[in-house]
């Protein structure tokens, strides 16, 4: 067990190393006029210069890359060369923001499609022609686009929710919640459609697997060959989705927020990238990243977890 | 060919034409224009497609002509759907949206397929180090949040739809590496693939003859679903303003719409509505052709049912249940006019609802008796409805199953009366397990994968019985030893993909008897065994049967099983009872013509009757 998480965190790693550079090197590719446009179009040569020492802008781009390897490694993400904010603490401070809105997504995500993908699968019928509209309906609009449709309905028309955050860290949590309840409804909709489409075909496919006829000879329950049988094995296909979802939603939550005004990961990635700030970029495209690695690694232990072959092998 | 009644009924095909397609591939496209959904979607993209292609004819403005002097206005007939805050016209600027967006989606995805596809075949009809390289690849793609990427990808490149499409494909031909990959990897081992090797064919055209024609369906499908989230991907970016300005998109329609929300919200909904109605367009096509192949498989199921059997019985499954149902009162628990035995099936009759309102029978006017103490074979081959009918007495037939006539009674009992439809589950679910319990055929599926062998056996004990967990535990490995096994305490503790067949049928048959049933229903419990085993287990059953004085109905497709230990056997043919009596009668004086090819079939070569003396010591009980 301990010797599987070492080799996944190995990989990890690698990952992270390889995406690294790989940014690191794109970045290389638009930082000739950062220097000017750091300092404005009045800047001298002299300056120009002075700040691209400052920068370590002078350097052979290897050479750049092992400074902020070895700064990083020792934890030390640098500063923003715009803001001069360090990018730690400015990662810090719109983390918690962003990260409660995916994780609440994911999880009211596997709860809700969990509950529909099964009653469609069970009940088959008028219900899971209901499911599969609804499906394609999900499936149709992006969540940025639900999120404009629910801002509008629900905070400008009928101003039910705020149309813009009002949330900081020293808000109370009623302040957060009414805040993010519409961000989030326009994050997991369609991971909802589409994890509930995947549950649905796992339990109807695991519904006629001859153990569950075999289960209920046994005088075994339908509740319980449903919920801890069925369920169980049907699982893994939803942990694979909802992990290829929080991969998505990383990125759709940038333009959430934009929608919403929230002050999270969103807007500092979009300036930054839009000023080629390279610690900025660097700092958010490696924390997501992070996560992204840390989660894959949970689904597979937890599928590890359901699945005794898996574990074994 | 006869491969058939049994898989058919499980599988029932709604709305199939009955047509036996052999050629699957060319009907997959008539089939997507019968179904009206397929049939929209193509409108849909099709429309969208003629719209953004003459979008320069049929716009009646530029796309960035403004109108100071006309902002935000409603609809007239000189801007049909009214000007943005610039005054530039909205239905024009749709169009040219269309245009770029629509394009914008295929070069995404000809580059997720361009990069995807061919590295797909390669690693899959190859495998090697290719494929180990592509795979490490995957997951680094596989890992990365698009829209992050694609900002840094805008970082260095600048502001450009072509190369952020470009990027995204490469981010997303995971999908279509995967999809590929393991199509090839499923049908590279296939006969005729290995047929087109040995005649000479070259590896490229195996691939693309071949292999491709597997691939292209799926790849259809997934085309749709990609060029969708392309269409999402991009409008995002230019919502966030991230694209060229210059240029009219819907993304950039909708972020002008957003900003002017408080005075024109519909400048929100042209956009909002274009993207939708394309993607849903993109999912409805992806579906339909899902649901076309779909189709084709279950023909193809169909084709292969055993012919002769009446189809029509009259009866329409959805005026039935209500109507023809007697109320429960009227149903006797106990029938005083006849004998009593442990299960009576009288007149039954099973079918399965058609497409065409008809119903399919697949057992037809069976009656059979068994009591405590004897073995009754069921013989017949695969599709003469004898499974069926043993699962309609355990109550565990497919849920689309219909009793169309007859009764059971188990132990004087209806648990499926006379005019019922369905196997009453509120009786049955009192019987079974407790009662009645059942052996399966193939040992391996059988058991859950997820749950060790222990918890299999003990958890039904502690529900039927209700006794303590540690209690089932002793009953449990004491019920492992009496079935033969040597190690009890390993298996217990063992998960079922651990253990052998032989072991795994052993174990079901400890879990058959665990809850000391009066009647176990054992559906080809050797067929699935090496032939070594299958006289163990033989032995087995025999001797649980006579110590525990419990009827058994036995179904097999042997005659040399039942000769071996039935007592009585009954013959079943296309759903139908042809003869029944005790072994030794109708082994050695079968009356039917079909007992009698069935006998010659199943006896030839072999030693005839030598076993018959042994296991009929006990007389039969007729």
């Amino acid at each position: 067990m301990t010797r599987f998480i070492l080799k996944r965190l190995g990989s990890g790693l690698v990952v992270l190393f390889a995406v690294s550079v790989l940014t690191f090197f794109l970045l290389y590719i638009s930082s000739g006029s950062i220097a000017r446009n750091i300092l404005g179009d009045q800047a001298t040569p002299e300056q120009l210069a002075v700040k691209e020492a400052e920068l370590g802008l002078d350097q052979p781009i290897a050479a750049r890359y092992f400074s902020w390897l070895t700064d990083a490694l020792g934890g030390n993400l640098g500063t923003s060369w715009f803001t001069s904010e360090p990018v730690a603490s400015s990662l810090a401070t719109r983390i918690p923001v962003t990260m409660t809105m995916v994780f609440a997504a994911m999880i009211l995500i596997a709860i809700i499609a969990t509950l529909i993908g099964v009653a469609a699968a069970v009940k088959r019928g008028w219900v899971d022609r209901v499911v599969q509209i609804g499906a394609i309906v999900g499936d149709s609009i992006p969540g940025f686009v639900i999120g404009i449709i629910l801002v509008t309905i629900l905070a400008i028309q009928l101003g039910i929710f705020p149309a813009t955050s009002t949330i900081s860290p020293g808000e109370p949590a009623s302040a957060w919640v009414l805040s993010l309840t519409l961000p989030v409804i326009a994050l997991l909709i369609n991971g909802v459609t589409g994890g509930a489409q995947q549950i649905r075909s796992a339990v109807i496919k695991q519904l006629e697997r001859d153990y569950v006829r075999t289960l209920r000879s046994r005088g075994i329950g339908e509740r319980e060959v449903l919920f801890r049988h069925v369920l169980r094995s049907a699982a893994p296909a939803g942990l694979t989705v909802l992990s290829l979802q929080l991969i998505g939603m990383l990125g759709g939550v940038v333009i959430i927020e934009q929608i919403f005004a929230l002050p999270g990961m969103g807007p500092l990635a979009v300036a930054a990238t839009g000023q080629s700030d390279q610690p900025v970029v660097m700092g958010v495209v490696m924390y997501t990243v992070a996560v992204v690695i840390l989660v894959n690694l949970i689904v597979d232990l937890l599928n590890g977890w359901l699945n005794p072959k898996v574990r074994a092998s | 060919m006869t491969e058939s009644v049994e898989t058919t009924a499980l599988t029932p095909v709604p709305g199939a034409t009955g047509q036996t397609g052999t050629v699957v591939r060319s009907t997959v496209l008539k089939r997507l224009f019968k179904n009206p959904l397929g049939i929209i979607a193509l409108v849909i993209l099709l429309g969208m497609a003629l719209l953004a292609l003459f979008a320069d004819v049929l716009a009646p403005f530029d796309e960035n002509f403004a109108n100071i002097s006309k902002t935000l206005a409603s609809p007239d007939s000189v801007n049909l759907l009214g000007t943005d805050s610039s005054g530039r016209d909205v239905w024009s600027r749709l169009l040219f949206g269309a245009q770029l967006t629509l394009l914008s989606a295929l070069l995404c995805a000809a580059v997720a397929i361009g990069i995807g596809l061919p590295a797909g075949l390669i690693a899959g009809y190859y495998a090697g180090k290719f494929e180990a390289v592509s795979n490490w690849i995957v997951s680094i793609l596989m890992s990365l949040p698009g829209l992050i990427v694609l900002l840094t990808i805008r970082a260095a490149f600048g502001p450009s739809v072509w190369i952020a499409m470009i990027a995204f494909g490469v981010l997303i031909s995971p999908s279509y590496f995967r999809l590929t990959r393991s199509a090839v990897q499923s049908v590279r081992n296939e006969l005729y693939v290995d047929a087109a090797r040995v005649s000479g064919l070259s590896d490229l055209r195996i691939i693309t003859r071949h292999i491709f024609s597997v691939v292209r369906a799926p790849i259809i499908i997934q085309t749709a679903a990609i060029a969708g989230v392309a269409i999402a991907i991009q409008s995002g970016l230019e919502f966030l303003g991230l694209g060229d300005p210059a240029k009219a998109t819907w993304g950039v329609m909708l972020s002008e719409g957003f900003k002017n929300v408080y005075l024109t919200p519909t400048l929100l909904f042209w956009p909002a509505f274009a993207m939708a109605l394309t993607i849903g367009g993109l999912v409805l096509l992806g579906n339909a052709i899902r649901d076309a192949l779909e189709d084709g498989e279950k023909i193809k199921h169909r084709r292969t049912r055993t012919p002769g059997t009446d189809p029509v019985t009259g009866r329409r499954p959805t005026a039935a249940p209500a109507a023809v149902r007697p109320s429960r009162k009227s149903v006797p628990a106990v029938d005083p006019g006849t004998e009593h035995h442990l299960v009576k099936v009288t007149n039954l009759g099973v079918g399965y609802p058609q497409a065409d309102g008809s119903i399919k029978k697949v057992v037809d006017d069976v009656s059979f008796h068994v009591d405590r103490g004897e073995i009754l074979g069921i013989v017949g081959e695969s599709g003469s409805g004898k499974s069926q009918t043993a699962f309609s007495i355990l109550g565990l037939l497919p849920d689309n199953a219909r009793v169309v006539a007859g009764s059971i009674q188990f132990d004087g009992s209806y648990t499926v009366a006379p005019g019922e439809e369905r196997v009453s589950q509120e009786r049955l679910s009192k019987l079974r397990g407790k009662r009645i319990s059942y052996i399966p055929q193939e040992p391996m599926s059988n058991l859950d994968p997820a749950f060790t062998i222990g918890y299999q056996l003990v958890t039904p004990m502690v529900r039927v019985l209700g006794i303590s967990k540690a209690e089932a535990r002793k009953r449990a490995l004491k019920l492992l030893t009496d079935v033969g096994i040597v190690n009890p305490e390993r298996t217990f503790n063992a998960y079922p993909h651990e253990v052998s067949g032989g072991m795994a049928q052993r174990v079901l048959i400890a879990g058959a008897i665990s809850c000391e049933p009066a009647l176990v229903i054992a559906d080809e419990p050797t067929t699935a065994l090496d032939v070594t085993v299958q006289a163990d287990v033989l032995d087995l059953l025999r001797e649980l049967q006579q110590r525990l004085n419990i009827g058994v109905i036995l179904v097999t497709h042997n005659f040399g099983v039942v000769a071996d230990l039935c007592d009585r056997v009954a013959v079943m043919q296309n759903g139908r009872l042809v003869e029944e009596g005790p072994v030794r009668d109708i082994l050695r004086n079968p009356q039917e013509p079909y007992t009698q090819t069935l006998l010659a079939s199943m006896l030839e070569g072999k030693e005839p009757m030598s076993t018959l003396v042994s296991p009929l010591q006990k007389e039969p009980v007729a």
